[in-house]
């Protein structure tokens, strides 16, 4: 496992996008070889959105060859809601970038048969040759998707009836009225992430200090389902300073001690002009 | 990437490196435009998992949508009152060349004249889709009240060039200027009210004391005369003789105003530089309001998804860059030779 502590949420974010962007541009995706992306939705990684927006502006980076599955949708809220999965994707991702729609994955949340859609999910995922990386945020309850407190660390894809902190959590995006805020949702399960060759969880904020702390120094706990990552071989967390706030000062010491080594996965930077310019190949990330 | 086009086969075009008028403000968005609609991307993406198929870099240009011209009596030598047999070759002139004032529709109007040139001349006026032929004809106007029937029924109501020949504002009887701040007014009625924003016609104080009492009852109309888009100098039109200089037309020999001849682009500077306020409302002086006081704003006046797609490039400054009808290119400055 490794923990990124940077000293804010701007640094946090860029961190993480610079991280996809070099994991994107290693693989050298290609049309027999596509990339697959796990992606989340939430305000924390609305930071990591907007940086991977920028490489692309600048050449740097394509989605052409990139495939997408996101974490979860609503169920029951019309697809073209503001607040629905597919407009957060749409409006602080892909309308920026060029990825194609047929290589986009959201979860229906309107779909005639729910857990057939979550098992055609799934199935869409295992066609597309599994995950590559999986990029998650987590909720101040330490929940990954909509995996809430007590759900099994071994779930697939399903329906799940949202715990109330999060419906209270996500009243704001609704007016402020309960009444307004769905109550399930469709979402991948702790296991459906687990499969994923690479996990990259994004945590960031005081609220989210505690979570982060159950995360990492506590044992893999069903009622904070972010702990299960404790045992994925390929686990990165990244995350700001005010995220720490619960961890102890050694834990904090430790891997401060070791974001020399860390950083190492994002210098040097890469970009796909290189690569397409025909030069020298960029070498292997380091990894432990 | 080839798209999965189930609702339409027809070319999609994105215009990209632009802001664009919607919702009351300048947003960065890029516009989509299918089958001379503006079409919602977001739609396109998840429901036909459908791309663009060409793409135009705006360079930074502002798109709004199209002028609209509610008062028009004529332009470029054509005076649509006076009854001629070649009626519709001077209309198509006109619609022609304010593709480059950026009206990219227009209800041409008729000073008020006798009957027999109202029988003479309707009869000629069809309403007709903009192109690259010129700007869409929307139904025309007689005299001094715009015929739009359907905006009557939306009950709209509509004050000619506000402040010109009509009875000056009084503080004891107010008269029609009155209206723009009236208490009587039904609910769900707005007034709208033509105004002359040349500098001349109608002086810049007039010009902010009428927006800042109803901003959003503001048209901008050119209530052109034949005289606009010719050049400065002694022209006959009809049987007068005027002098033009500049926005000032003349009748020729003496100091008395003959008409307006500012075109439409040239009234939405002047708006904004009178008045002060935001890009966006001098631009929905020009467009929203007239599509809304015509009842017509589901399809035109806006860049909403499934209007059409009649617009405009722009520069900070509001210079005309290129007009585009249907999606179509009508007009580009230095193109034509304009």
């Amino acid at each position: 496992m490794k923990l990124i502590i940077q000293e804010t949420y701007a640094q946090a974010s860029e961190w993480a996008a610079k991280y996809i962007r070099n994991r994107i541009v290693h693989f050298a995706p290609g049309p027999e070889r596509y990339f697959t992306l796990g992606l989340p939705t939430g305000s924390t990684p609305l930071g990591c959105y907007s940086k991977l927006v920028e490489y692309y502006r600048n050449g740097d980076l394509s989605f052409k060859y990139v495939k997408t599955f996101n974490m979860d949708e609503y169920v029951g809220l019309p697809r073209d809601h503001p607040e629905s999965y597919h407009s957060f994707m749409w409006n602080n991702f892909f309308k920026h970038i060029d990825i194609s729609a047929e290589n986009v994955h959201i979860l229906d949340g309107n779909a005639a048969d729910l857990q057939a859609e979550c098992d055609a999910f799934e199935d869409k995922i295992k066609a597309a040759g599994g995950i590559e990386l999986f990029v998650g945020g987590i909720g101040p309850d330490g929940h990954i998707a909509f995996n809430e407190p007590g759900s099994s660390l071994v779930s697939r894809t399903r329906v799940k009836t949202l715990a109330m902190d999060t419906i209270l959590a996500n009243a704001r995006f609704f007016d402020g009225d309960l009444s307004k805020v769905p109550t399930m949702a469709l979402t991948v399960g702790v296991g459906t992430v687990m499969d994923a060759r690479e996990v990259m969880i994004l945590i960031t904020g005081a609220h989210k200090a505690f979570a982060l702390y159950k995360a990492i120094e506590e044992g893999v706990n069903h009622m904070w389902t972010v702990s299960a990552f404790q045992q994925h071989p390929q686990t990165v967390f990244v995350c700001d300073e005010d995220a720490t706030l619960e961890l102890k000062v050694k834990t904090v010491k430790y891997f401060k001690g070791l974001m020399l080594v860390h950083n190492k996965l994002v210098e040097p930077l890469y970009s796909m002009k290189e690569t397409e310019a025909g030069r020298s190949q960029p070498k292997k990330p380091y990894s432990d | 990437m080839p798209s999965n086009k189930s609702v339409s086969d027809a070319p999609i075009a994105r215009f990209t490196n632009c802001r664009i008028l919607r919702g009351r403000r300048l947003q960065r968005e890029d516009l989509w435009v299918r089958e001379g609609k503006i079409l919602n991307p977001e739609k396109l993406f998840f429901d036909e998992k459908g791309s663009a198929d060409v793409q135009l870099d705006c360079k930074g240009c502002i798109l709004a949508p199209g002028f609209i011209d509610v008062q028009i009596n004529g332009g470029f030598g054509v005076d649509f009152s006076l009854a001629t047999d070649d009626f519709g070759a001077g209309i198509d002139l006109v619609s022609q060349k304010i593709l480059s004032h950026g009206v990219t529709s227009f209800c041409p109007t008729l000073v008020t004249s006798p009957p027999s040139v109202y029988h003479q001349v309707l009869p000629q006026i069809s309403v007709r889709n903009g192109g690259a032929h010129g700007a869409g004809i929307l139904g025309h106007s007689v005299a001094n009240l715009c015929q739009a029937e359907e905006a009557v029924q939306h009950g709209a109501t509509f004050i000619t060039h506000l402040f010109n020949a009509m009875l000056p504002f009084h503080h004891r009887d107010p008269g029609i200027v009155g209206l723009l701040t009236s208490d009587k007014i039904p609910a769900g009625r707005r007034v709208f009210y033509g105004m002359i924003s040349d500098g001349i016609h109608t002086n810049p104080a007039a010009l902010r004391i009428a927006h800042r009492a109803h901003p959003k009852g503001m048209v901008l109309v050119t209530d052109a005369i034949a005289g606009m888009g010719l050049a400065p100098g002694r022209h006959t039109l009809g049987q007068q003789v005027v002098e033009i200089d500049g926005l000032n037309t003349y009748i020729a020999g003496t100091k008395t105003l003959s008409g307006s001849v500012a075109t439409m682009d040239t009234c939405v500077r002047h708006f904004l530089e009178a008045t002060g306020c935001s890009v966006e409302t001098a631009l929905e002086a020009a467009s929203l309001h007239p599509a809304q006081l015509l009842g017509i704003e589901d399809k035109k006046g806006t860049l909403n998804y499934d209007s059409d797609a009649d617009f405009l490039m722009l520069d900070d400054s509001l210079h005309v860059q290129a007009t585009y009808i249907a999606g179509e290119e009508v007009w580009r400055r230095n193109a034509l030779g304009m």
